[in-house]
Protein backbone atom coordinates (compact mmCIF):
# COMPACT_ATOMS: atom_id res chain seq x y z
CA UNK A 1 0.00 0.00 0.00
CA UNK A 2 1.28 3.42 -0.93
CA UNK A 3 -0.07 6.97 -1.02
CA UNK A 4 -1.47 7.26 -4.57
CA UNK A 5 -0.31 10.85 -4.90
CA UNK A 6 3.32 9.75 -4.72
CA UNK A 7 2.95 7.29 -7.62
CA UNK A 8 3.79 8.54 -11.11
CA UNK A 9 2.48 6.86 -14.26
CA UNK A 10 6.14 6.00 -14.88
CA UNK A 11 6.45 4.16 -11.58
CA UNK A 12 3.74 1.86 -12.94
CA UNK A 13 4.90 1.68 -16.59
CA UNK A 14 8.57 1.72 -15.74
CA UNK A 15 11.40 1.79 -15.05
CA UNK A 16 13.03 0.90 -18.34
CA UNK A 17 15.69 -1.57 -17.25
CA UNK A 18 17.99 -4.43 -18.11
CA UNK A 19 16.42 -7.67 -16.93
CA UNK A 20 15.84 -10.01 -15.34
CA UNK A 21 15.34 -8.55 -11.86
CA UNK A 22 15.37 -4.99 -10.56
CA UNK A 23 16.81 -6.09 -7.21
CA UNK A 24 19.32 -8.68 -8.49
CA UNK A 25 20.47 -6.82 -11.61
CA UNK A 26 19.80 -3.05 -11.60
CA UNK A 27 20.25 -2.75 -7.82
CA UNK A 28 23.52 -4.73 -7.89
CA UNK A 29 24.88 -2.51 -10.66
CA UNK A 30 24.03 0.55 -8.64
CA UNK A 31 25.95 -0.72 -5.59
CA UNK A 32 29.03 -1.22 -7.77
CA UNK A 33 28.57 2.17 -9.41
CA UNK A 34 28.55 3.83 -5.98
CA UNK A 35 31.53 1.76 -4.82
CA UNK A 36 33.44 2.77 -7.94
CA UNK A 37 32.81 6.46 -7.31
CA UNK A 38 34.96 6.17 -4.16
CA UNK A 39 37.98 5.62 -6.40
CA UNK A 40 37.66 9.29 -7.31
CA UNK A 41 38.32 8.69 -10.99
CA UNK A 42 41.41 6.49 -10.50
CA UNK A 43 41.57 3.42 -12.74
CA UNK A 44 40.56 0.14 -11.07
CA UNK A 45 42.83 -2.88 -11.66
CA UNK A 46 41.34 -5.66 -9.61
CA UNK A 47 38.03 -6.23 -7.90
CA UNK A 48 36.70 -8.96 -5.63
CA UNK A 49 33.05 -9.49 -4.79
CA UNK A 50 31.72 -11.51 -1.87
CA UNK A 51 28.05 -12.36 -2.29
CA UNK A 52 25.65 -13.13 0.55
CA UNK A 53 22.09 -14.44 0.94
CA UNK A 54 19.92 -14.48 -2.17
CA UNK A 55 22.78 -12.92 -4.17
CA UNK A 56 24.95 -15.91 -3.22
CA UNK A 57 22.30 -18.45 -4.20
CA UNK A 58 21.03 -17.02 -7.49
CA UNK A 59 23.66 -14.62 -8.80
CA UNK A 60 24.55 -16.40 -12.04
CA UNK A 61 20.94 -16.93 -13.14
CA UNK A 62 20.13 -13.29 -12.48
CA UNK A 63 23.31 -11.96 -14.08
CA UNK A 64 24.17 -10.29 -10.75
CA UNK A 65 27.88 -10.97 -11.39
CA UNK A 66 27.76 -9.27 -14.80
CA UNK A 67 25.79 -6.33 -13.38
CA UNK A 68 28.29 -5.83 -10.54
CA UNK A 69 31.21 -5.90 -12.92
CA UNK A 70 29.41 -3.53 -15.31
CA UNK A 71 28.90 -1.13 -12.41
CA UNK A 72 32.62 -1.21 -11.59
CA UNK A 73 33.25 -0.13 -15.19
CA UNK A 74 30.75 2.72 -14.88
CA UNK A 75 28.17 1.28 -17.24
CA UNK A 76 24.64 2.67 -17.33
CA UNK A 77 21.88 0.46 -15.78
CA UNK A 78 20.13 0.47 -19.21
CA UNK A 79 23.23 -0.53 -21.21
CA UNK A 80 22.56 -3.64 -23.29
CA UNK A 81 26.28 -4.42 -23.08
CA UNK A 82 25.92 -5.51 -19.42
CA UNK A 83 25.47 -9.12 -20.51
CA UNK A 84 29.00 -9.00 -21.99
CA UNK A 85 30.59 -7.27 -18.98
CA UNK A 86 33.11 -10.09 -18.44
CA UNK A 87 34.48 -9.80 -21.98
CA UNK A 88 34.65 -6.05 -21.65
CA UNK A 89 36.50 -6.29 -18.31
CA UNK A 90 39.04 -8.70 -19.87
CA UNK A 91 39.59 -6.28 -22.71
CA UNK A 92 40.07 -3.38 -20.31
CA UNK A 93 42.51 -5.31 -18.13
CA UNK A 94 40.22 -5.33 -15.10
CA UNK A 95 40.65 -8.62 -13.24
CA UNK A 96 37.85 -9.84 -11.02
CA UNK A 97 36.83 -12.62 -8.67
CA UNK A 98 33.47 -13.67 -7.26
CA UNK A 99 33.09 -15.69 -4.09
CA UNK A 100 29.95 -16.71 -2.27
CA UNK A 101 29.46 -16.75 1.46
CA UNK A 102 26.39 -18.74 2.46
CA UNK A 103 27.49 -19.22 6.07
CA UNK A 104 27.52 -15.63 7.35
CA UNK A 105 24.02 -14.30 7.92
CA UNK A 106 23.78 -10.65 6.85
CA UNK A 107 20.85 -8.50 7.93
CA UNK A 108 19.66 -8.08 4.33
CA UNK A 109 19.33 -10.96 1.81
CA UNK A 110 20.82 -9.04 -1.14
CA UNK A 111 24.19 -7.99 0.26
CA UNK A 112 27.60 -7.77 -1.40
CA UNK A 113 31.08 -6.80 -0.18
CA UNK A 114 33.28 -5.20 -2.82
CA UNK A 115 37.08 -4.90 -2.39
CA UNK A 116 39.10 -3.28 -5.11
CA UNK A 117 42.51 -1.96 -5.91
CA UNK A 118 43.23 1.14 -7.96
CA UNK A 119 46.13 1.71 -10.33
CA UNK A 120 47.69 4.09 -7.79
CA UNK A 121 47.74 1.33 -5.16
CA UNK A 122 44.74 2.23 -3.02
CA UNK A 123 42.62 -0.56 -1.51
CA UNK A 124 38.97 0.25 -1.04
CA UNK A 125 36.37 -1.92 0.68
CA UNK A 126 32.65 -1.23 0.50
CA UNK A 127 29.49 -3.10 1.56
CA UNK A 128 26.13 -2.55 -0.06
CA UNK A 129 22.59 -3.86 -0.24
CA UNK A 130 20.07 -3.94 -3.04
CA UNK A 131 16.80 -2.88 -1.42
CA UNK A 132 14.33 -3.40 -4.30
CA UNK A 133 13.13 -1.58 -7.40
CA UNK A 134 16.72 -0.99 -8.51
CA UNK A 135 17.59 1.06 -5.42
CA UNK A 136 20.69 0.42 -3.31
CA UNK A 137 22.34 1.50 -0.08
CA UNK A 138 26.03 1.60 0.75
CA UNK A 139 26.27 0.35 4.34
CA UNK A 140 30.01 0.39 5.06
CA UNK A 141 33.22 1.94 3.78
CA UNK A 142 36.18 0.06 5.21
CA UNK A 143 35.28 -0.71 8.82
CA UNK A 144 33.06 2.34 9.17
CA UNK A 145 29.32 1.84 9.09
CA UNK A 146 27.70 4.45 6.83
CA UNK A 147 24.44 4.84 4.93
CA UNK A 148 23.94 6.52 1.60
CA UNK A 149 21.94 5.77 -1.53
CA UNK A 150 23.37 8.02 -4.20
CA UNK A 151 19.95 9.62 -4.73
CA UNK A 152 21.50 12.98 -3.82
CA UNK A 153 24.79 14.58 -4.76
CA UNK A 154 27.01 13.26 -1.99
CA UNK A 155 30.36 14.29 -0.55
CA UNK A 156 32.23 11.65 1.41
CA UNK A 157 34.90 13.24 3.53
CA UNK A 158 37.58 11.24 5.27
CA UNK A 159 38.61 13.53 8.12
CA UNK A 160 40.17 13.47 11.58
CA UNK A 161 37.84 13.48 14.56
CA UNK A 162 38.80 16.94 15.88
CA UNK A 163 36.87 19.96 17.22
CA UNK A 164 35.96 22.43 14.50
CA UNK A 165 36.39 20.07 11.55
CA UNK A 166 32.70 20.04 10.69
CA UNK A 167 32.43 23.84 11.03
CA UNK A 168 35.19 24.33 8.48
CA UNK A 169 33.64 21.86 6.06
CA UNK A 170 30.16 23.41 6.20
CA UNK A 171 31.59 26.93 5.92
CA UNK A 172 33.22 25.94 2.64
CA UNK A 173 29.92 24.60 1.30
CA UNK A 174 28.06 27.71 2.43
CA UNK A 175 30.52 29.88 0.53
CA UNK A 176 29.87 27.84 -2.62
CA UNK A 177 26.12 28.29 -2.01
CA UNK A 178 25.49 24.57 -1.78
CA UNK A 179 22.50 23.57 0.33
CA UNK A 180 22.92 20.57 2.61
CA UNK A 181 19.95 18.18 2.54
CA UNK A 182 21.33 15.60 5.00
CA UNK A 183 24.54 15.30 6.97
CA UNK A 184 25.88 12.46 9.11
CA UNK A 185 29.11 11.82 11.01
CA UNK A 186 30.74 8.44 11.53
CA UNK A 187 33.96 7.58 13.29
CA UNK A 188 36.04 4.50 13.96
CA UNK A 189 37.11 5.61 17.48
CA UNK A 190 37.26 8.88 19.45
CA UNK A 191 39.94 11.20 18.10
CA UNK A 192 40.64 8.77 15.27
CA UNK A 193 39.65 8.88 11.62
CA UNK A 194 36.07 9.87 10.84
CA UNK A 195 33.73 10.08 7.88
CA UNK A 196 31.53 13.06 7.22
CA UNK A 197 28.80 12.25 4.74
CA UNK A 198 26.92 15.17 3.24
CA UNK A 199 24.02 14.88 0.80
CA UNK A 200 23.23 18.04 -1.17
CA UNK A 201 20.50 19.34 -3.44
CA UNK A 202 22.88 20.99 -5.89
CA UNK A 203 25.54 19.39 -8.04
CA UNK A 204 28.91 19.72 -6.33
CA UNK A 205 31.78 21.11 -8.43
CA UNK A 206 35.06 19.15 -8.37
CA UNK A 207 36.83 22.27 -7.05
CA UNK A 208 35.00 21.77 -3.75
CA UNK A 209 36.61 18.41 -3.09
CA UNK A 210 39.98 19.96 -3.87
CA UNK A 211 39.37 22.84 -1.45
CA UNK A 212 38.14 20.43 1.21
CA UNK A 213 41.26 18.32 0.70
CA UNK A 214 43.40 21.34 1.61
CA UNK A 215 41.88 21.62 5.08
CA UNK A 216 44.29 20.25 7.73
CA UNK A 217 41.44 18.22 9.29
CA UNK A 218 40.63 16.48 6.01
CA UNK A 219 42.50 13.56 4.54
CA UNK A 220 40.41 13.18 1.40
CA UNK A 221 37.07 14.27 -0.02
CA UNK A 222 35.20 12.53 -2.79
CA UNK A 223 32.23 13.86 -4.67
CA UNK A 224 29.64 11.32 -5.83
CA UNK A 225 27.20 12.70 -8.37
CA UNK A 226 23.59 11.64 -7.85
CA UNK A 227 22.70 8.42 -9.64
CA UNK A 228 19.34 8.63 -11.38
CA UNK B 1 -7.47 25.06 -10.27
CA UNK B 2 -9.23 21.77 -10.77
CA UNK B 3 -7.52 18.75 -9.23
CA UNK B 4 -7.20 15.43 -11.04
CA UNK B 5 -5.98 13.34 -8.11
CA UNK B 6 -7.88 10.19 -7.21
CA UNK B 7 -7.67 7.32 -4.75
CA UNK B 8 -10.32 4.95 -6.06
CA UNK B 9 -11.80 3.77 -9.35
CA UNK B 10 -15.07 5.42 -8.31
CA UNK B 11 -13.35 8.82 -7.88
CA UNK B 12 -11.46 8.27 -11.13
CA UNK B 13 -14.70 7.62 -13.04
CA UNK B 14 -16.39 10.68 -11.50
CA UNK B 15 -13.43 12.90 -12.47
CA UNK B 16 -13.67 11.74 -16.09
CA UNK B 17 -17.42 12.42 -16.10
CA UNK B 18 -17.10 15.88 -14.51
CA UNK B 19 -14.36 17.07 -16.83
CA UNK B 20 -15.80 15.34 -19.89
CA UNK B 21 -12.46 13.66 -20.63
CA UNK B 22 -11.34 10.08 -21.16
CA UNK B 23 -9.15 8.08 -18.78
CA UNK B 24 -5.92 8.63 -20.72
CA UNK B 25 -6.40 12.41 -20.60
CA UNK B 26 -7.21 12.25 -16.88
CA UNK B 27 -3.94 10.39 -16.19
CA UNK B 28 -1.96 12.92 -18.22
CA UNK B 29 -3.51 15.87 -16.36
CA UNK B 30 -2.88 14.11 -13.03
CA UNK B 31 0.76 13.55 -13.95
CA UNK B 32 1.14 17.27 -14.83
CA UNK B 33 -0.51 18.32 -11.58
CA UNK B 34 1.46 16.04 -9.25
CA UNK B 35 4.88 15.96 -10.85
CA UNK B 36 5.01 19.33 -12.62
CA UNK B 37 6.02 18.11 -16.07
CA UNK B 38 4.68 19.50 -19.32
CA UNK B 39 2.24 17.51 -21.42
CA UNK B 40 4.83 17.20 -24.20
CA UNK B 41 7.45 15.74 -21.82
CA UNK B 42 4.97 13.25 -20.40
CA UNK B 43 3.74 12.14 -23.83
CA UNK B 44 7.28 11.76 -25.15
CA UNK B 45 8.38 9.72 -22.16
CA UNK B 46 5.45 7.33 -22.49
CA UNK B 47 6.06 7.05 -26.25
CA UNK B 48 9.62 6.03 -25.33
CA UNK B 49 8.32 3.31 -23.00
CA UNK B 50 6.10 2.00 -25.80
CA UNK B 51 9.06 1.92 -28.21
CA UNK B 52 11.09 -0.23 -25.78
CA UNK B 53 8.08 -2.51 -25.18
CA UNK B 54 7.39 -2.93 -28.89
CA UNK B 55 11.01 -3.76 -29.60
CA UNK B 56 11.22 -6.40 -26.84
CA UNK B 57 7.93 -7.92 -28.06
CA UNK B 58 9.31 -8.39 -31.56
CA UNK B 59 12.88 -9.31 -30.70
CA UNK B 60 12.77 -12.98 -29.66
CA UNK B 61 10.01 -13.78 -32.16
CA UNK B 62 12.69 -13.75 -34.86
CA UNK B 63 15.91 -14.06 -32.82
CA UNK B 64 15.61 -16.39 -29.83
CA UNK B 65 17.45 -15.35 -26.70
CA UNK B 66 19.04 -17.84 -24.32
CA UNK B 67 18.29 -16.90 -20.75
CA UNK B 68 20.95 -16.54 -18.07
CA UNK B 69 19.51 -19.49 -16.16
CA UNK B 70 19.03 -21.55 -19.31
CA UNK B 71 15.45 -22.56 -18.48
CA UNK B 72 13.86 -20.66 -21.36
CA UNK B 73 14.76 -19.55 -24.88
CA UNK B 74 13.16 -19.99 -28.32
CA UNK B 75 9.52 -20.30 -27.18
CA UNK B 76 8.37 -17.06 -28.81
CA UNK B 77 9.77 -18.11 -32.18
CA UNK B 78 8.09 -21.53 -32.01
CA UNK B 79 4.70 -19.90 -31.42
CA UNK B 80 5.30 -17.31 -34.14
CA UNK B 81 6.20 -19.96 -36.72
CA UNK B 82 2.91 -21.77 -36.23
CA UNK B 83 1.09 -18.46 -36.58
CA UNK B 84 2.97 -17.56 -39.74
CA UNK B 85 2.37 -20.87 -41.51
CA UNK B 86 -1.30 -21.04 -40.58
CA UNK B 87 -0.97 -23.99 -38.19
CA UNK B 88 -1.93 -22.10 -35.02
CA UNK B 89 -5.11 -23.15 -33.24
CA UNK B 90 -5.34 -19.63 -31.76
CA UNK B 91 -4.58 -17.41 -34.74
CA UNK B 92 -4.52 -13.61 -34.80
CA UNK B 93 -4.71 -11.55 -31.64
CA UNK B 94 -4.52 -14.18 -28.88
CA UNK B 95 -1.79 -16.17 -30.59
CA UNK B 96 0.42 -13.19 -31.31
CA UNK B 97 -0.20 -11.77 -27.83
CA UNK B 98 1.16 -15.01 -26.35
CA UNK B 99 4.17 -15.07 -28.67
CA UNK B 100 5.02 -11.42 -27.99
CA UNK B 101 4.58 -11.77 -24.23
CA UNK B 102 6.94 -14.75 -24.23
CA UNK B 103 9.41 -12.80 -26.35
CA UNK B 104 9.60 -10.00 -23.79
CA UNK B 105 10.31 -12.54 -21.06
CA UNK B 106 13.09 -14.12 -23.13
CA UNK B 107 14.62 -10.68 -23.59
CA UNK B 108 14.27 -9.98 -19.87
CA UNK B 109 15.82 -13.30 -18.81
CA UNK B 110 18.65 -12.72 -21.31
CA UNK B 111 19.61 -9.35 -19.77
CA UNK B 112 17.96 -7.30 -22.49
CA UNK B 113 16.13 -3.99 -22.21
CA UNK B 114 12.51 -4.12 -20.99
CA UNK B 115 9.97 -1.90 -19.25
CA UNK B 116 8.79 -3.11 -15.83
CA UNK B 117 4.99 -2.99 -16.15
CA UNK B 118 4.32 -3.09 -13.31
CA UNK B 119 7.29 -5.41 -12.55
CA UNK B 120 10.06 -7.11 -14.52
CA UNK B 121 8.45 -10.50 -13.84
CA UNK B 122 5.24 -9.36 -15.53
CA UNK B 123 6.88 -7.21 -18.21
CA UNK B 124 5.51 -9.27 -21.13
CA UNK B 125 1.77 -8.96 -20.52
CA UNK B 126 1.06 -5.41 -21.68
CA UNK B 127 3.47 -5.36 -24.66
CA UNK B 128 2.14 -8.77 -25.73
CA UNK B 129 -1.54 -7.84 -25.69
CA UNK B 130 -0.98 -4.30 -27.01
CA UNK B 131 1.34 -5.21 -29.88
CA UNK B 132 -0.98 -7.97 -31.07
CA UNK B 133 -4.01 -5.67 -31.09
CA UNK B 134 -2.06 -2.89 -32.79
CA UNK B 135 -1.20 -5.19 -35.68
CA UNK B 136 -4.73 -6.53 -35.97
CA UNK B 137 -6.41 -3.12 -35.92
CA UNK B 138 -3.69 -0.89 -37.35
CA UNK B 139 -3.63 1.60 -34.46
CA UNK B 140 -0.77 4.10 -34.65
CA UNK B 141 1.87 4.46 -31.94
CA UNK B 142 0.26 7.63 -30.56
CA UNK B 143 -2.91 5.61 -29.84
CA UNK B 144 -0.86 2.89 -28.13
CA UNK B 145 0.80 5.51 -25.94
CA UNK B 146 -2.64 6.76 -24.84
CA UNK B 147 -3.58 3.17 -24.03
CA UNK B 148 -0.54 2.91 -21.76
CA UNK B 149 -1.82 5.82 -19.67
CA UNK B 150 -5.08 3.90 -19.16
CA UNK B 151 -3.08 0.82 -18.12
CA UNK B 152 -1.06 3.00 -15.74
CA UNK B 153 -4.26 4.26 -14.08
CA UNK B 154 -5.28 0.72 -13.15
CA UNK B 155 -1.78 -0.16 -11.96
CA UNK B 156 -1.63 2.88 -9.76
CA UNK B 157 -4.92 1.98 -8.06
CA UNK B 158 -3.57 -1.49 -7.31
CA UNK B 159 -0.19 -0.17 -6.09
CA UNK B 160 -1.90 2.22 -3.71
CA UNK B 161 -4.68 -0.05 -2.37
CA UNK B 162 -2.89 -3.40 -2.56
CA UNK B 163 0.54 -4.48 -3.83
CA UNK B 164 2.27 -5.45 -7.08
CA UNK B 165 5.12 -7.36 -5.40
CA UNK B 166 5.12 -11.13 -5.78
CA UNK B 167 6.88 -11.46 -2.42
CA UNK B 168 3.92 -9.74 -0.79
CA UNK B 169 0.88 -10.76 -2.84
CA UNK B 170 1.93 -13.74 -4.98
CA UNK B 171 1.89 -13.94 -8.77
CA UNK B 172 -1.72 -12.66 -8.85
CA UNK B 173 -0.26 -9.31 -7.72
CA UNK B 174 2.19 -9.24 -10.64
CA UNK B 175 0.59 -11.09 -13.59
CA UNK B 176 -2.91 -10.37 -12.27
CA UNK B 177 -2.20 -6.65 -12.09
CA UNK B 178 -0.45 -6.55 -15.47
CA UNK B 179 -3.39 -8.40 -17.02
CA UNK B 180 -5.91 -5.98 -15.49
CA UNK B 181 -3.85 -3.03 -16.74
CA UNK B 182 -3.62 -4.50 -20.23
CA UNK B 183 -7.32 -5.36 -20.31
CA UNK B 184 -8.37 -1.81 -19.38
CA UNK B 185 -5.99 -0.45 -22.01
CA UNK B 186 -7.35 -2.74 -24.75
CA UNK B 187 -10.91 -1.62 -23.94
CA UNK B 188 -9.80 2.00 -24.32
CA UNK B 189 -8.06 1.30 -27.63
CA UNK B 190 -11.19 -0.41 -28.95
CA UNK B 191 -13.32 2.63 -28.02
CA UNK B 192 -14.70 1.60 -24.63
CA UNK B 193 -15.27 4.15 -21.85
CA UNK B 194 -13.82 4.38 -18.35
CA UNK B 195 -16.57 2.17 -16.87
CA UNK B 196 -15.87 -0.57 -19.40
CA UNK B 197 -12.13 -0.32 -18.66
CA UNK B 198 -12.79 -0.75 -14.93
CA UNK B 199 -15.10 -3.71 -15.56
CA UNK B 200 -12.45 -5.34 -17.74
CA UNK B 201 -9.76 -4.81 -15.09
CA UNK B 202 -11.98 -6.27 -12.38
CA UNK B 203 -12.69 -9.37 -14.47
CA UNK B 204 -9.01 -9.81 -15.32
CA UNK B 205 -8.07 -9.75 -11.63
CA UNK B 206 -10.88 -12.16 -10.75
CA UNK B 207 -9.66 -14.73 -13.27
CA UNK B 208 -6.17 -14.88 -11.80
CA UNK B 209 -7.02 -14.60 -8.08
CA UNK B 210 -4.88 -16.82 -5.90
CA UNK B 211 -2.12 -17.37 -8.46
CA UNK B 212 1.02 -18.23 -6.50
CA UNK B 213 4.58 -17.04 -7.13
CA UNK B 214 6.80 -20.13 -7.34
CA UNK B 215 9.81 -19.38 -9.55
CA UNK B 216 11.96 -22.41 -10.37
CA UNK B 217 15.41 -21.82 -8.91
CA UNK B 218 14.26 -18.39 -7.74
CA UNK B 219 14.78 -17.08 -11.29
CA UNK B 220 12.49 -14.91 -13.42
CA UNK B 221 12.10 -17.62 -16.06
CA UNK B 222 9.63 -20.39 -15.28
CA UNK B 223 6.71 -20.41 -14.80
CA UNK B 224 6.95 -16.61 -15.26
CA UNK B 225 7.30 -16.65 -19.05
CA UNK B 226 4.25 -18.88 -19.67
CA UNK B 227 2.17 -16.93 -17.18
CA UNK B 228 2.91 -13.72 -19.05
CA UNK B 229 1.32 -15.34 -22.10
CA UNK B 230 -1.70 -16.35 -20.01
CA UNK B 231 -1.93 -12.82 -18.58
CA UNK B 232 -1.97 -11.35 -22.08
CA UNK B 233 -4.58 -13.83 -23.32
CA UNK B 234 -6.71 -13.19 -20.23
CA UNK B 235 -6.53 -9.46 -20.91
CA UNK B 236 -7.96 -9.94 -24.42
CA UNK B 237 -10.69 -12.25 -23.16
CA UNK B 238 -11.83 -9.91 -20.40
CA UNK B 239 -11.57 -6.79 -22.58
CA UNK B 240 -13.86 -8.45 -25.13
CA UNK B 241 -16.36 -9.30 -22.38
CA UNK B 242 -16.40 -5.72 -21.12
CA UNK B 243 -16.80 -4.36 -24.66
CA UNK B 244 -19.76 -6.72 -25.09
CA UNK B 245 -21.33 -5.04 -22.06
CA UNK B 246 -21.10 -8.08 -19.79
CA UNK B 247 -21.54 -6.66 -16.30
CA UNK B 248 -19.21 -7.54 -13.41
CA UNK B 249 -20.81 -8.13 -10.03
CA UNK B 250 -17.72 -6.96 -8.08
CA UNK B 251 -16.59 -3.42 -8.93
CA UNK B 252 -12.86 -2.73 -9.41
CA UNK B 253 -12.28 -1.06 -6.02
CA UNK B 254 -13.71 -4.08 -4.20
CA UNK B 255 -11.79 -6.48 -6.43
CA UNK B 256 -8.51 -4.76 -5.57
CA UNK B 257 -9.29 -5.23 -1.87
CA UNK B 258 -10.06 -8.89 -2.59
CA UNK B 259 -6.69 -9.23 -4.37
CA UNK B 260 -4.89 -7.82 -1.36
CA UNK B 261 -6.81 -9.99 1.07
CA UNK B 262 -6.12 -13.16 -0.94
CA UNK B 263 -2.44 -12.18 -1.20
CA UNK B 264 -2.12 -11.97 2.56
CA UNK B 265 -3.56 -15.48 2.81
CA UNK B 266 -1.03 -16.99 0.40
CA UNK B 267 1.58 -18.81 2.51
CA UNK B 268 5.11 -17.45 2.43
CA UNK B 269 6.40 -20.57 0.67
CA UNK B 270 4.32 -19.49 -2.34
CA UNK B 271 5.40 -15.85 -2.40
CA UNK B 272 8.62 -15.68 -4.44
CA UNK B 273 10.68 -17.71 -1.98
CA UNK B 274 11.13 -20.70 -4.32
CA UNK B 275 10.23 -22.89 -1.31
CA UNK B 276 6.96 -24.24 -2.69
CA UNK B 277 4.72 -24.83 -5.68
CA UNK B 278 6.30 -25.66 -9.02
CA UNK B 279 9.71 -24.61 -7.68
CA UNK B 280 9.92 -27.76 -5.55
CA UNK B 281 8.39 -30.23 -8.03
CA UNK B 282 11.04 -32.98 -8.37
CA UNK B 283 11.44 -32.52 -12.14
CA UNK B 284 11.73 -28.74 -11.85
CA UNK B 285 14.33 -29.07 -9.10
CA UNK B 286 16.29 -31.63 -11.18
CA UNK B 287 16.10 -29.50 -14.31
CA UNK B 288 17.38 -26.53 -12.39
CA UNK B 289 20.64 -28.10 -11.33
CA UNK B 290 23.26 -25.86 -12.86
CA UNK B 291 20.67 -23.36 -14.06
CA UNK B 292 22.53 -20.49 -12.48
CA UNK B 293 21.53 -21.08 -8.91
CA UNK B 294 24.30 -21.90 -6.54
CA UNK B 295 23.50 -24.43 -3.83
Amino acid sequence: MQNPNTISAFDVIGPTMIGPSSSHTAGALRIALLARSLAGGNAIQHVEFVLYGSFARTYAGHGTDRALLAGMMGMDPCDEGIRDAMTLADRRGLSYRFTVNTKTQRSHPNTVDICYETANGRHIRVSGRSIGGGCAVITAIGDTVVEFTGSYHTIIINNYDRPGAVAKITALLAEARINIAFMRLYREAKGDRAFTLIECDEAIPASISEQLGHLPEVESAIVVAAVQ
Amino acid sequence: MKSYKFKTATEMTALCDDAGIDLAELMIRREMELFGNTKTMIMEKMAGQWAVMRRAAGQAVTQPVTSMGGLIGGEAKRLAERLKNGMSIMPSVQGWASAYAMSVMEVNAGMGLIVAAPTAGSAGVIPGAFAALQEEKGYDDACMTQGLFVAAAIGLLIMSRATVAGAEGGCQAEIGTASAMASAGLVYLAGGDVRASCAAASAALANLLGLVCDPVGGLVELPCQRRNAVGAANAICTAESALAGIAEIVPLDEMIDVLYDVGKNIPESLRETAQGGMAIAPSAARRCRGCGTNG
